[in-house]
């Protein structure tokens, strides 16, 4: 239910090298500092990159994050189209996706 | 001195990050289109290049996004992304904060733009920087136009940021390069992630080698949304582009969709000397 602040974090965390090394060391410090809900919380930590998808988080910052997480492009793209099919549509923002299926 | 230089490039992360899951001549001749793009900007002899770009969330956020931004710092670092994931190591890019300074007053004139002295950039910049100055060589003053986190500020308003722009090129004694880099139709960032509107491409970049200001003003935000994805938003940047070199014509010199980079992949160049 908190949208900005989960973008918010990530944009952060994408940006920052510094951030980066700390969450990686302890995930919930960094995270207690953002008005992040138990559902939000779980995703960023596993991380759950369709799921983050499915709460609404802008492409580009989800992009960049799974990029972090190590996440080649393939990966990337089809924990996107599994979320879609376990928990249909995209909730929120730009990134609502048309059919699912692209081109790749 | 003035604007010795202009054009338009595709910034797609996947250009550099995914040359090797694409089909081998879409890379040969899209990468001959850019190097194509390094010698005619070598040539016109630059002491700067300004990249007017469509960052996303490098810098700028839904906390205090301004609608258009002027870097002016010393030095930039990027990318932001993994530099393994976009293929471009990371790198310090040198600034010209004096001429920023200078370019940022007399745009202000017209446009009431921000200014950064600290700036990352993202794909969006190290994208077009990797092909056209991949030594790093030359000053960069980055330029950005939110094309991410709505609300947007209005075409019309693009093509004002452009031609503020080009009454500051003109007011400094320095040889300024122009790049405006995005889109154009794509859903970047999603599962649709390459599909491509090639006829609507095809038809914006008329409109925009025509510098037709009345054609590319006329796109509303709510159908280019529908018709060229979230990442059609990014058209600012080659309305800007337009809008510094309002009168002249351009030449497109390579388009060609390819679904692996995410992007109808585009170089336009201006051609400053004709006229519209
Ligand atoms: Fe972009």
């Amino acid at each position: 239910m908190s949208l900005y602040y989960l973008q918010k974090v990530l944009y952060e965390l994408n940006r920052d090298p510094g951030l980066q090394d700390k969450f990686r060391v302890d995930k919930a410090a960094v995270l207690a500092g953002y008005k992040l809900d138990e559902e939000e919380i779980e995703a960023v930590k596993k991380p759950d990159i369709g799921l983050l998808y499915i709460l609404g988080v802008n492409g580009q910052i989800l992009m960049h994050y799974a990029a972090m997480c190590g996440y080649t492009w393939p990966r990337y793209i089809q924990a996107m189209r599994d979320a879609l099919a376990e928990h249909g549509n995209v909730r929120a923002g730009l990134y609502v996706t048309t059919d699912g299926k692209g081109a790749i | 001195m003035s604007l010795v230089f202009a054009g338009v490039c595709s910034h797609g992360p996947g250009i550099t990050g995914r040359s090797a899951m694409a089909d081998p001549d879409d890379v040969a001749t899209l990468y001959a289109a850019m190097d194509g793009m390094r010698e005619a900007l070598q040539a016109s002899r630059p002491d700067a290049l300004l990249v007017i770009a469509a960052e996303h969330f490098a810098n700028f956020f839904m906390n205090n996004m301004p609608a258009y931004c002027i870097g002016m710092g010393e030095e930039y670092e990027g990318p932001i992304e993994d530099p393994e994931w976009l293929g471009v190591p990371r790198t310090l890019v040198p600034g010209a904060p004096d001429l920023s300074r200078r370019i940022i007053e007399r745009t202000l004139q017209e446009v009431d733009v921000a200014y950064a002295q600290e700036w990352k950039f993202d794909h969006g910049i190290m994208v077009p920087l990797h092909f056209l100055t991949p030594r790093y060589d030359l000053p960069i003053i980055p330029v950005n136009i939110n094309c991410q986190g709505p609300p947007l500020t209005p075409l019309h308003r693009a093509w004002t940021f452009g031609q503020a722009l080009r009454k500051a090129c003109e007011a400094v004694p320095e040889r300024i390069a122009l790049v405006g880099t995005g889109g154009i139709s794509h859903w970047p960032a999603t599962p649709d992630s390459g599909r491509i509107n090639a006829a609507w491409d095809r038809e914006f970049l008329e409109r925009w080698a025509a510098n037709d200001r009345e054609g590319l003003l006329a796109y509303t935000d709510e159908q280019t949304y529908f018709d060229a994805g979230q990442g059609g938003f990014e058209i600012r940047t080659y309305i800007a582009v337009a809008g510094a070199t309002e009168g002249c014509t351009a030449k497109v010199h390579y388009y060609r969709p390819i679904p692996i980079f995410a992007v109808g992949c585009t170089v336009g160049i201006v051609n400053l000397e004709a006229q519209a």
